[in-house]
């Protein structure tokens, strides 16, 4: 980071990454981190996510980059769409998601209809309505999928983001009746839907009904299909479980940002499994591409661009179809 | 009745009532019976067997969801090929995804059912080391769900009902399988299911396990054995993520309510296979016999509805399933 006019760093900093010595041990940091599933990453994720509350206090002006360990000021951090220095994007709430997609940061909110809570009585560690009620106080969002309305580029999309933040960004029948709800204010503003994807994966605290949402969400992509609306997936991180074996999968075009973790089992499990080290950045973003299992790793910065050019070609493309 | 030789844990008071029997049998055949009767036992062990039936059907009428993953996973329960050879005549195996291989752990062919012309696609564990390992133990790699789609692509266009039956933990957690698009494999899978325009019926003949099951059960009709089960995730890796703790898969199955009775409650499942008192595995034949009356009684009411309606009568089925408790 460049030097200037700026709050100091909070005096206590974390006993791992010294200020004077934060290079060393930022790598020392990344070189321990272990490769891992999304539970292990699920502590990051949530401080990156802090309310809006907390965001206003001093010690919140500075974040750590989750892969150097540098120290990183807010401010700067918003101007450059959440992604630090070392080109780490880091995981976006809802409302900062609409807010660097659509165009001006102008975008209507479209609530989804509710649905039971907890259909299995389910009961884990905690019952599972409390954690809802957390989740639900935390991120001040209902479920994990939040909606909106907007232009990109100047064109109409609805837009879904599928909140980490909450509960992992995992897929139970809320979630499922949000990408339906998302599906059917596309087809009827007759504009694309456009995905941001990032989950854990199913809701095990609703049993066979999380699962039965793969197949809802793939119904509804259908009405899309059938009146020939895009249909476009951006995975970000990090995409796993049943998610990726339905709708993130399920792209017209599917685009994915810098080193997202995309699996559908992920790569603690696999390494259990076949008891072998994988190959360095497997399962991120970049290695998918050079598989053939994503369409364009594409940055933060250039992504409401690529958006708005695919949603531009294809319904032009659509527009010759029904004028014919 | 064939006497199953493996016994699950909770069969222990079945399994020392059949030692028993055994035993006293052995003895009776050794002892020369005298006049008066005495020396013989067959009094003791027709009493034992009328006993033994009565602790199996009673056992058997009151598993929990844990229980009943024992039983779906019971090495001698019926398999799918034990399905096609019991059910489908002219069978003719498909094999392969015409772009990178084929998969044993899901089979797929064409034949008759009942005079019918099908396509047929299920999930095959193996029975012994050898073919478990051919089968990788039912658990289907990318080129497997391709395969199904082709197989369905190929149903649709020629008119033949698809009738699926599910049998595996879950798609195979490989290095390559994921560089390969396993999760893209299982959604178009599911939804070929979805679209198709001839009838589909999925049966579960014992585990339904997560997306690499409901790849092939995205069906008009979902039957299930009646000691089979459907989840999102097996109780073992659940616990461990839920509870921290492998050791708590059996409240994990219970609390995800993963049995037949549950799942037809939600509209998960459409209809329960009744299997014989002490389990599929204790009478294969006439169990496989109920699946193919169940399934030939529900094909006979799809098959009159058009592609349109076939489309709209699945959207509506899985759509409501969404809709529990509101």
């Amino acid at each position: 980071m460049t030097a200037r006019d700026t709050p100091a760093p909070p005096a206590e900093t974390p006993a791992s990454t010294p200020v004077a010595d934060k290079a060393a041990a930022g790598a020392a940091d990344k070189a321990s981190k272990p490769k891992s599933g999304w539970l292990s990453r699920l502590r990051p994720g949530l401080k990156q996510q802090a309310s809006p509350r907390a965001q206003e206090t001093p010690d919140d002006l500075w974040l750590k980059d989750p892969d150097t360990g540098e120290l990183l000021y807010r401010p700067d951090l918003e101007a450059a769409l959440w992604v630090t220095p070392s080109g780490h994007h880091m995981r976006l709430t809802p409302d900062q998601r609409f807010s660097i997609t659509f165009d001006a940061g102008a975008f209507e909110r479209i609530q989804a209809p509710s649905t039971k809570d907890d259909p299995l009585g389910f009961r884990d560690q905690k019952p599972y309505p409390h954690r809802l009620k957390a989740a639900r106080e935390t991120s001040g969002e209902v479920d994990a999928m939040s909606i909106a309305f907007g232009k990109i580029a100047g064109r109409n999309a609805v837009v879904l983001v599928q909140n980490f933040g909450f509960l992992g960004g995992s897929l139970g029948q809320a979630a499922g009746q949000g990408f339906i709800a998302a599906t059917r204010e596309a087809v009827r503003r007759d504009c694309p839907l456009v995905v941001f994807t990032a989950s854990g994966g199913a809701r095990m605290q609703e049993g066979t009904l999380s699962l039965m949402q793969m197949a809802r969400a793939t119904l509804a992509i259908q009405e899309l299909k059938a009146v020939g609306l895009p249909y476009i997936v951006v995975l970000t991180d990090p995409t796993t479980g049943g998610v990726t074996a339905s709708y993130a999968m399920l792209g017209d075009v599917q685009f994915a940002e810098p080193g997202a973790l995309i699996a559908f089992t992920g790569p603690r499990v696999i390494e259990q499994t076949i008891r072998e080290t994988l190959p360095p950045g497997f399962q991120r973003a970049e290695y998918l591409e050079d598989k053939g299992v994503v369409d364009r790793v594409t940055p933060r910065r250039d992504l409401a661009a690529a958006l708005g050019n695919v949603i531009g070609i294809l319904m032009d493309g659509r527009a010759r179809i029904r004028a014919a | 009745m064939a006497t199953p030789r493996h016994y699950l844990d909770f069969e222990r008071p079945i399994a020392d009532l059949e030692a028993k029997i055994e035993e006293l049998s052995k003895l009776s055949e050794a002892t020369e019976p005298q006049v008066d009767g005495s020396g013989s036992f067959d009094a003791e062990i027709d009493a034992l067997r009328k006993r033994v039936e009565a602790v199996r059907a009673d056992t058997y009428a009151n598993l929990d969801a844990w229980r009943k993953v024992q039983v779906a996973r019971h090495p001698e329960r019926p398999h799918f090929v034990d399905y096609i050879d019991g059910l489908i005549t002219d069978w003719q195996e498909l094999k392969g995804d015409r772009a990178f291989g084929d998969d044993q752990a899901l089979i797929g062919g064409m034949g008759r059912f009942r005079g019918r012309p099908v396509m047929v696609i299920g999930n095959e564990k193996g029975r012994d080391t050898a073919s478990r390992i051919k089968h990788n133990f039912g658990m289907g790699r990318p080129e497997g769900y391709r395969k199904a789609v082709r197989l369905m692509d190929l149903a649709d266009r020629f008119g033949l009902p698809v009738l699926s039956f599910v049998d595996t933990a879950g798609a195979f957690p490989g290095k390559e399988g994921e560089e390969r698009g396993q999760g893209e494999a299982i959604a178009r899978s599911t939804e070929r299911g979805l679209t198709l325009g001839v009838p589909m019926i999925a049966t579960i003949t014992g585990e339904g396990g997560s997306g690499g099951a409901l790849a092939i059960a995205a069906a008009n009709k979902v039957l299930i054995l009646e000691h089979s089960t459907y989840s999102v995730i097996s109780p073992e890796p659940g616990s461990a993520i839920l509870f921290r703790d492998r050791a708590q898969a059996p409240h994990m199955a219970n609390a995800m309510k993963i049995s037949p009775e549950d799942l037809l409650r939600f509209g998960v499942v459409d209809g329960i296979i009744s299997e014989p008192p002490g389990g599929a595995h204790s009478d294969p034949a006439s169990t496989i016999l109920a699946v193919g009356d169940t399934v030939e009684e529900e094909l006979d009411k799809l098959i009159k509805l058009s592609p349109d309606q076939l489309r709209a009568q699945r959207a509506e089925r899985f759509y409501a399933i969404g809709t529990v408790g509101q």
